[in-house]
């Protein structure tokens, strides 16, 4: 488990939550004195509000719900593929030889890039958000995972050679094992990704979902409703990279 | 474009050059129609007809310059902040909860914040591009502000230079090879989410033509400008691992924790 961290460090993280309520101070003063618009900038009791109600009595519990399982289903479609593509490819030298560069051209292309060839693809609809977010957080776990397979200690290759293993327990006990490190962060980053992507394809295709319902928040000026929601969208990241990061600490305990 | 491969390898484009060639082949033998997906030729000739007549140029100006403007304000911010937070570790402890707090709220969850405050055009989108690349600029800069040898700040005291001397002279120095690191992923981060912003709501540059390319049944220049935006992106990756190879040789190849 996670070890209890010391007094003094508990003591500085009171503090720096203590600093975090004073910025939730400063917006307070600065909405009341109307320094900002309150069209552009609602005071936090306001945003607070429409949060609490939103979740309670709105759709606002029901729109997070959509995003986190479009986010959630479009990684796990990615993490398969990219995993076992990049397993296929990176066990071989000769495969590598041939896709890489392809890949590397690929990488930098905003995966977003892809919506306006999904949309003509799929059209507005769901399967096109999902295949846009699977599309896009497929390739920092493919890359990480030929990554992971290429950088494996050669020695322990020519010990499954000698130990007569066959070509998926190397796979399995040798390589996935050595490679966990990297594949881990792919996947944490992909997780990223995915939640940009679900925003912007709600937004774009008009899906049900927290981008779809900030974007009508600020078309009707709703402010508070439309700072409720980027606030929802920041705790989906908070907790779900916390989430990966705890995965990651305990799967990766044998390393050190 | 060899690159820093010692020697050119064709079975890099075995893939490209047959999925280019089994299209072509596909849409020929076939004949097919489509508003949905052009054959390669067309592709052709679409990008060769946007590259002369302009909107190529101006798009890709457009999408650059908020890149590169946006990416300007957030790493300056980002500098001074980082430099700040490394320095005085206390300040750093005391801002932890607000950084947390903040930087997991994905950049384009602001697009309805910055459309509100700014309407369409490039002061939103710059503004969003500030914001994503500030925040990599920041912990990056962070750590190797920290990561700086004591002693050589000491030595910095003992010569009796001021604390801005000692910023200038000694610890940006120091950190510059990680900064610049920092910097290289920032501008990739600053063209994805400028590109994302266009596609998503802002009517300007290369990611609102390629949208409405694909609204206006234009399969070929949707597809054209989806090549041209891959090149960009892999120069632009190309041009800043070149510089900072060359700005700062070894000094620059560190393994990046995020």
């Amino acid at each position: 488990m996670i070890a209890l961290p010391s007094l003094q460090r508990m003591c500085w993280l009171l503090a720096s939550f203590g600093v975090g309520l004073l910025f939730v101070l400063l917006w307070y003063v600065i909405a009341q004195a109307k320094l900002v618009s309150p069209v552009f900038l609602p005071g936090p009791g306001r945003t607070f509000d429409a949060l609490y109600y939103g979740l309670v009595e709105g759709d606002l519990a029901t729109n997070t719900l959509a995003t986190v399982e479009r986010m959630v289903y479009g990684w796990l479609l990615a993490s398969i593929a990219g995993i076992a593509i990049g397993a296929m490819i990176g066990v071989s030298q000769t495969a590598r030889a041939y896709v890489e560069p392809t890949l590397e051209f690929l990488r930098p292309l905003p995966a977003s890039a892809m919506m306006p060839v999904a949309i003509a693809l799929l059209g507005l609809s769901d399967a096109m958000v999902l295949a846009v977010i699977a599309f896009g957080a497929l390739w920092p776990m493919l890359l990480a995972t030929v990554h992971g397979f290429a950088a494996v200690e050669p020695r322990l290759y020519q010990v499954s050679r000698a130990l007569g293993l066959s070509h998926a327990e190397v796979v399995r006990k040798i390589a996935l094992p050595s490679a966990m490190p990297d594949i881990l962060s792919g996947m944490r980053v992909g997780l990223t990704i995915a939640l940009i992507l679900a925003v912007v394809g709600e937004m774009l295709a008009s899906r049900p979902g927290l981008g779809q319902a900030i974007l009508l928040a600020a078309r009707a000026f709703q402010s508070a409703d439309l700072y409720a929601g980027v606030i929802l969208l920041g705790i989906i990241g908070y907790v779900s990279n916390l989430a990966l990061s705890l995965t990651e600490q305990r799967l990766l305990r044998w390393r050190v | 474009m060899s690159g820093d491969t010692q020697r050119f390898d064709w079975r890099g484009l075995v893939i490209p050059v047959g999925c280019v060639v089994a299209a072509e082949g596909a849409a020929r033998v076939t004949g097919w129609q489509s508003d949905m997906l052009a054959p390669p030729s067309s592709i052709a000739v679409a990008f060769w007809t946007a590259a002369l007549d302009g909107t190529l140029v101006k798009a890709t100006a457009a999408t650059l310059a908020t890149s590169l403007a946006g990416l300007a304000i957030g790493a300056v911010l980002g500098l001074l902040v980082g430099i700040l937070l490394g320095l005085v570790r206390s300040l750093d402890r005391l801002m932890e909860f607000s950084i947390e707090a903040f930087r997991p709220v994905p950049a384009v969850a602001l697009i309805p914040i910055a459309l509100l405050v700014f309407g369409f055009g490039f002061r939103m989108e710059i503004a969003i591009v500030a914001f994503a690349a500030f925040w990599p600029i920041l912990i990056l800069t962070r750590a190797a502000v920290a990561g700086v040898e004591p002693r050589l700040i000491q030595v910095g005291r003992a010569l009796g230079f001021g604390a801005a001397a000692r910023v200038w002279k000694i610890v940006l120095p120091a950190a510059l090879p990680r900064i610049f690191v920092a910097f290289r992923l920032a501008a990739g981060i600053a063209l994805i989410v400028a590109v994302t912003v266009e596609i998503a709501a802002n009517p300007l540059g290369l990611g609102y033509n390629m949208i409405l390319a694909q609204q206006t049944m234009r399969p070929e220049l949707m597809l054209a400008l989806l090549v041209w935006l891959g090149f960009v992106g892999w120069s632009l990756n190309r041009l800043l691992l070149w510089s900072q190879k060359s700005l700062f040789g070894p000094a620059a190849l560190i393994r990046i924790e995020r």
